[in-house]
């Protein structure tokens, strides 16, 4: 199986603080990759280190042969031409119609006519349902319909790699089940290489071929959905089964509760 | 010890900050020129500039008015009030059009180009647009940078235009200062490449001050409604703060001697 | 907002700000006189120049024909020597004219008066750079008064 894209010992760093401590990690070609973890353990930040808006410390990152920390800027604005990112918010420009949305990268990059933009622009808001709302701002959609927008966008330009960060975050079961049913759909019909990053567990091992599990800097857990069902690691069980104490503390690392009670100020 | 560390710190994330600032003017200014930014300039010539017009139009008209009023009630004890038509002119063409129009610029449209980049970043509109392959400095900053940098040097003239004719109304029609003394003693003393020309050369700079104030102060901001509110109150202090000391330098450069 | 309305209400911004610039060009500032215009020069020592400026104005009969260039000192006799930059319009002055120090106003800023001569002959005009001979320098507040005071002794 061939990568698209490959995250080779990668260490990470905010400040002080690590995010990641050499981790590797592939996402094979055409398929749906999951990457999953807690909140603020560094999934969005992945997906940055992947499109080039952050450089890692030390480690690599390859993505079609090419490595994306050592590329030129130039180079990297062309790459980025066949990923896209469909950000947690959404990032709907909030000055435009969904439809300019749509629009907005076949205009920036490709020399279309209007007419031309105008049909493919309807076929990607068809693809999504969202073709009666070509007129509508973002601020008039609700929050999974401004996500099923910003895909429209995320796949104007038929890219090879999407990456969406939480798409199913703060979604209602049914908004939730489209977007289930509109990642799958799209990754079959045009042959996407995706990567789904999120912590809802029943949703993404239902469209991914490969999971990721992250905690504490580090991969704890990799395979196929059924093998990370059958995972002997205590703490992939908690995260999988949603436990709140276990491996992974319920507590912050804090000192002996008794004694700060009875520490005088 | 503690307190040299502070120093030095202090002294790194200035001067970090205003690396950050020079290149991002010079990420904006000296991106290549594109066709598809003109309409975005022309856009945002309409948020900072015409939708300014009305604060500028009010306040510049009071301005005027009460510096008839308080220059008459000192001139006509000399029996000079002839001199208030110069006095009002050159007040505002060197003074307090350019500034004046300067400090409601920040407060108008400094502060929202602030809040509206810092809000694009906290919704990750920057970072999509990066994603796309498309340079927020261009795309984003670039037309604000301009649109200021234009329309701000217009307001001002429009500002000491309305200032000087509020001063007629005030001056001439009112407490009754021969009109033709009135225009013909300030034609007489007043010069076009030294005043009118100083004060646009001056509200030039102001605008260029108080547009990358703003842009940088938003694009730098903390992406949080706190981090925007205080980038917000930023720009409105610093940029002021900016434009009255470097019009003290300007004015001791273009009016200083003699 | 729709894109086209956009571009008329700027370019109405637009116009509105050539026009204020055009008024302050045509109406605030006079243009006329050495603003555009080329210039010649003349010279004059005054004993006295009281509180004469650099740019102060000179006026013929009220009319502003140029303004004062420089003023320095006369390195032999110590009287100040005035530069007068005057439009190349007015360039007949006969050499017999006189410029005084006079003050608009009791307490208003003082300007040169410059008073034309006869014309004595045809070609006897001032020529650039050169001297006006009769000169005369500005009343000073402080001499008047001990003047005035001087002579009402002496009666
Ligand atoms: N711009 C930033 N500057 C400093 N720290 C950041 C920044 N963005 C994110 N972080 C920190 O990095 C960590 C990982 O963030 P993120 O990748 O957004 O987590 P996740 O997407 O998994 O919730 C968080 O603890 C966050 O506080
Ligand atoms: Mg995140």
């Amino acid at each position: 199986m061939e990568d698209l894209v490959s995250v080779n010992n990668l260490t990470f760093s905010r400040g002080q603080r690590v995010i990641y401590q050499d981790i590797s990690l592939r996402l094979a070609k055409g398929k749906t990759t999951a990457i999953m973890g807690p909140s603020g353990i560094g999934k969005t930040t992945l997906l940055k280190l992947i499109g080039g808006q952050l450089r890692p410390d030390s480690g690599d990152i390859v993505f079609k042969g090419e490595s994306i920390p050592k590329m030129r800027r130039s180079r990297l604005f062309e790459v980025r031409r066949h990923m896209s990112m469909l950000f947690q918010s959404g990032a709907l420009f909030t000055d435009m119609t969904v439809f300019d949305n749509v629009a907005f990268p076949l205009r920036e990059h490709t020399r279309l006519s209007e007419e031309l933009i105008r049909l493919l622009v309807l076929m990607k808001l068809q693809a999504v349902g969202l073709r009666g709302a070509a007129d509508m701002l973002p601020s008039e959609l609700s929050g999974g319909m401004a996500r099923r927008a910003a895909l429209a966008r995320a796949i104007a330009l038929d890219p090879e790699l999407i990456m969406y960060d939480e798409p199913f975050a703060g979604q209602d079961p049914i908004s939730m089940g489209v977007l289930v049913k509109l990642i799958k759909e799209l990754n079959n019909a045009l042959n996407l290489t995706s990567v789904v990053v999120t912590h809802d567990v029943t949703e993404v091992m239902s469209i991914a071929d490969y999971v990721y599990i992250l905690a504490d800097k580090k991969i704890i857990g990799e395979g196929t959905p059924e093998q990370i069902r059958a995972h002997e690691s205590p703490m992939v069980q908690q995260f999988l089964l949603g436990r709140a104490d276990g491996p992974v503390p319920f507590h912050f690392p804090a000192q002996n509760l008794e004694q700060q009670l009875l520490e005088r100020r | 010890m503690e307190w040299f560390a502070r120093l030095g710190r202090s002294t790194l994330e200035i001067s970090a900050g205003l690396g950050r600032a020079a290149y991002l003017l010079v990420g904006a200014l000296f991106a290549k020129p594109q066709l598809k930014n003109i309409p975005l300039t022309i856009k945002q010539i309409y948020v900072v500039g015409v939708q300014s017009l009305l604060i500028i139009v009010v306040s510049g008209a009071f301005i005027g008015m009460v510096m008839a009023l308080q220059g008459y009630t000192v001139l006509v004890d000399y029996g000079a009030e002839e001199s208030l038509g110069p006095m009002v002119a050159l007040s505002l063409l060197r003074e307090l059009g350019p500034v004046v129009t300067a400090l409601l610029f920040a407060g108008r449209a400094g502060s929202a180009l602030t809040a509206e980049i810092g809000l694009m970043k906290a919704t990750e509109q920057l970072s999509s647009l990066e994603m796309m392959a498309v340079d927020p400095l261009r795309r984003v900053i670039a037309p604000r940078l301009w649109a200021g940098i234009i329309a701000m040097p217009m307001l001002a003239v429009i500002f000491s235009a309305v200032g000087i004719l509020g001063g007629q109304a005030v001056g001439v029609d009112w407490l009754g200062v021969d009109a033709g003394s009135y225009w013909s003693v300030m034609q007489a003393s007043v010069e076009f490449e030294k005043d009118v020309g100083n004060g646009i050369i001056k509200s030039l700079v102001f605008a260029f001050i108080v547009t990358w104030i703003a842009v940088y102060k938003g694009y730098d901001s903390i992406p949080t409604s706190e981090g925007i509110s205080k980038a917000t109150t930023e720009t409105v202090v610093y940029s002021s703060l900016a434009v009255l000391g470097v019009d003290f330098v300007l004015t001791a450069l273009m009016f200083g001697t003699h | 907002m729709n894109s086209r309305k956009v571009e008329v209400l700027v370019g109405m911004f637009v116009a509105l700000a050539a026009a204020a610039l055009i008024m302050l060009a045509l109406k605030v500032a006079d243009r006329g006189i050495s603003g555009n215009g080329e210039t010649y020069v003349l010279k004059a020592k005054f004993d006295n120049i009281g509180g004469l400026k650099v740019r102060s104005p000179i006026k013929v009969g009220g009319v502003v024909v140029g303004r004062v260039g420089s003023i320095s000192l006369d390195e032999d006799d110590f009287s100040p020597v005035v530069t007068l930059v005057i439009g190349k319009e007015f360039d007949k002055f006969p050499s017999t004219s006189s410029v005084s120090i006079l003050t608009s106003g009791l307490l208003g800023e003082q300007y040169i008066g410059l008073q034309p001569g006869f014309m004595l002959e045809d070609d006897d005009i001032l020529k650039p750079g050169q001297f006006i001979e009769d000169t005369k320098s500005a009343l000073v507040l402080e001499d008047l008064i001990g003047q005035f005071l001087f002579s009402r002794g002496n009666d």
